[in-house]
C-alpha cells in the first residue's frame, strides 16, 4: 500500500521545491501543507517535529526534517 | 578513467557540462544539489533570455537541458581531491574514488557561519540561514537578522512582512548596500538597526529565546525567537588542499594565450563563484564555466 506522505512547506522555500521534485520523479503522491498561510498547521508542525524550519516531511508518522534524500529514500523504500 | 570530472551543480558547472556533452570526452558531474546558489535567488532579472525569473523556475530549465544532453550527474559530496602522477583521484562521501585526467572545480559558495555559541544547537529551532524558506514561520514574533549588507537587508524586509519586530544586528558602523533597500529599511516602523554590535551568544531552551550582543563595551540580551544569519558566503573548497587560494580563500585562476581558468595545479581548472573572479553573477558564472571547459579541451589535447 502506498505510504501517506505529508510535506509542510512555505511558498518560497527552495528545499521544499527540491523535495517535491524528488516526489514527482519517484511517483510519490503527497499532501502539501503551506505553513506560511496556515498558522494552525505551522503550530502543529513545530509541535510534532520540534522544528521551526521547513520542509518537514511526514511519511506514515515518521518525521523527516529538511530535505534529506537518503532519509526519504529509506522511509519510502526507494532504491 | 574519465577525461574530466566537474565538481558542482550551479551555472558554471552545468554550462561546462553542456559543452562537454557535445564533445567526445568522457566526463561526469559530481553535485550534491543541482542548481547551486541560484535556487536561493528570488528574482533574477539580468540573465539573458528572461525578463524576470526566480531561481526555482530557472533551475528546472537548466536540468531540462542537462538531461537532453544526457549528462551523468553523481549525487554525491566530494570529500577530497588528490594527485597521483598524472591522475587525479576524487573521493566522495559515498566512498567512491573516481579517477580523471582533469578536474573542473565549480563548487560555488555556501553561507558563512557566525561561529557563536548556540548557532549549531538551535539550527532549525530558531536559527536559520534561509529567510526565503523560514520567514513565514515567525508570525508576530521578534526576530533578529545578523549582518549588514544586501543579504541581511533583503532578509529583514522579507521577514517584516510576518514578524512583529525585526532587529538588524551589524558589526559595522552602518548598513551597506543598495540605496533602495536602505530607504525601505529607514521607512519601516518594524525594523530596528543596531550597529557596531558583535553577536556573542544565541540562547534558548527548546527554541531560541534570545540573542546576546556587545555594543562597544556594553553587553545586552535581546529577546527574540528567531535568528537569521546573513553575513555573506565563503567558497566551498573544504575538499581542495591542492590549489592556491587568495586571502578570501577563493581559488586563484590564471590564463595564458591558449587556456583560461587554470589554477596553480596543472590539470585543475576552476570557474564561477568559487574562484577569485570579481563578478559573482549567474551569467558570469555560466560564461566562466564555458571558458574553463574550453581550456580543459585544449589541455586534454596536450596530453595526447
Amino acid at each position: 500500500m502506498a505510504k501517506s506522505v505529508k510535506i509542510y512547506t512555505t511558498r518560497t522555500c527552495p528545499y521544499c521545491h527540491m523535495a517535491k521534485e524528488f516526489f514527482k520523479a519517484n511517483d510519490v503522491k503527497y499532501t502539501e501543507i503551506d505553513v506560511g498561510s496556515d498558522r494552525k498547521a505551522a503550530e502543529e508542525m513545530i509541535k510534532r517535529s520540534g522544528q521551526m524550519g521547513v520542509p518537514v516531511i511526514d511519511v506514515d508518522g515518521t518525521i523527516i526534517v529538511g530535505y534529506n534524500k537518503e532519509a526519504l529514500k529509506k522511509a519510502l523504500s526507494i532504491k | 578513467m574519465y577525461d574530466i570530472i566537474i565538481i558542482g551543480g550551479g551555472p558554471s558547472a552545468l554550462a561546462a557540462a553542456v559543452y562537454a556533452a557535445r564533445q567526445k570526452v568522457d566526463f561526469i558531474v559530481i553535485a550534491e544539489n543541482v542548481g547551486g546558489q541560484i535556487l536561493w535567488s528570488s528574482d533574477i532579472e539580468n540573465y539573458l533570455g528572461f525578463k524576470s525569473i526566480t531561481g526555482m523556475e530557472l533551475v528546472p530549465r537548466f536540468i531540462e537541458q542537462i538531461e537532453y544532453n544526457k549528462v551523468q550527474i553523481k549525487d554525491e559530496k566530494v570529500s577530497s581531491i588528490d594527485k597521483k602522477g598524472n591522475t587525479f583521484i576524487v573521493k566522495t562521501d559515498k566512498n567512491n574514488p573516481y579517477e580523471s585526467k582533469t578536474i573542473l572545480i565549480a563548487s560555488g559558495k555556501k553561507p558563512r557561519k557566525l561561529n557563536v555559541s548556540g548557532e549549531d544547537e538551535f539550527l532549525g529551532r530558531g536559527v536559520s540561514y534561509c529567510a526565503l524558506c523560514d520567514a513565514a514561520l515567525f508570525p508576530d514574533k521578534n526576530v533578529a537578522v545578523v549582518g549588514g549588507g544586501n543579504a541581511a537587508m533583503d532578509a529583514a524586509l522579507l521577514i517584516q512582512k510576518y514578524a512583529k519586530k525585526v532587529y538588524i544586528i551589524s558589526i559595522n558602523a552602518s548598513l551597506m548596500g543598495e540605496p533602495y533597500m536602505l530607504d525601505e529599511i529607514r521607512k519601516s516602523n518594524k525594523i530596528e538597526v543596531i550597529t557596531n554590535a558583535k553577536t556573542t551568544i544565541i540562547s534558548g531552551s527548546k527554541f531560541v529565546t534570545g540573542i546576546s550582543i556587545e555594543v562597544v563595551n556594553e553587553k545586552k540580551t535581546i529577546p527574540v525567537e528567531g535568528v537569521f544569519v546573513e553575513i555573506g558566503s565563503i567558497p566551498s573548497v573544504e575538499f581542495d588542499n591542492l590549489t592556491k587560494k587568495n586571502r578570501y580563500n577563493e581559488i586563484m585562476i590564471y590564463g595564458n594565450e591558449t587556456m583560461s581558468n587554470m589554477t596553480s595545479v596543472s590539470g585543475i581548472f576552476a570557474a564561477g563563484d568559487v574562484t577569485d573572479v570579481q563578478e559573482k553573477q549567474v551569467i558570469v558564472a555560466a560564461g566562466e564555466g564555458v571558458k574553463a571547459i574550453l581550456g580543459i579541451f585544449k589541455y586534454l589535447q596536450t596530453l595526447k
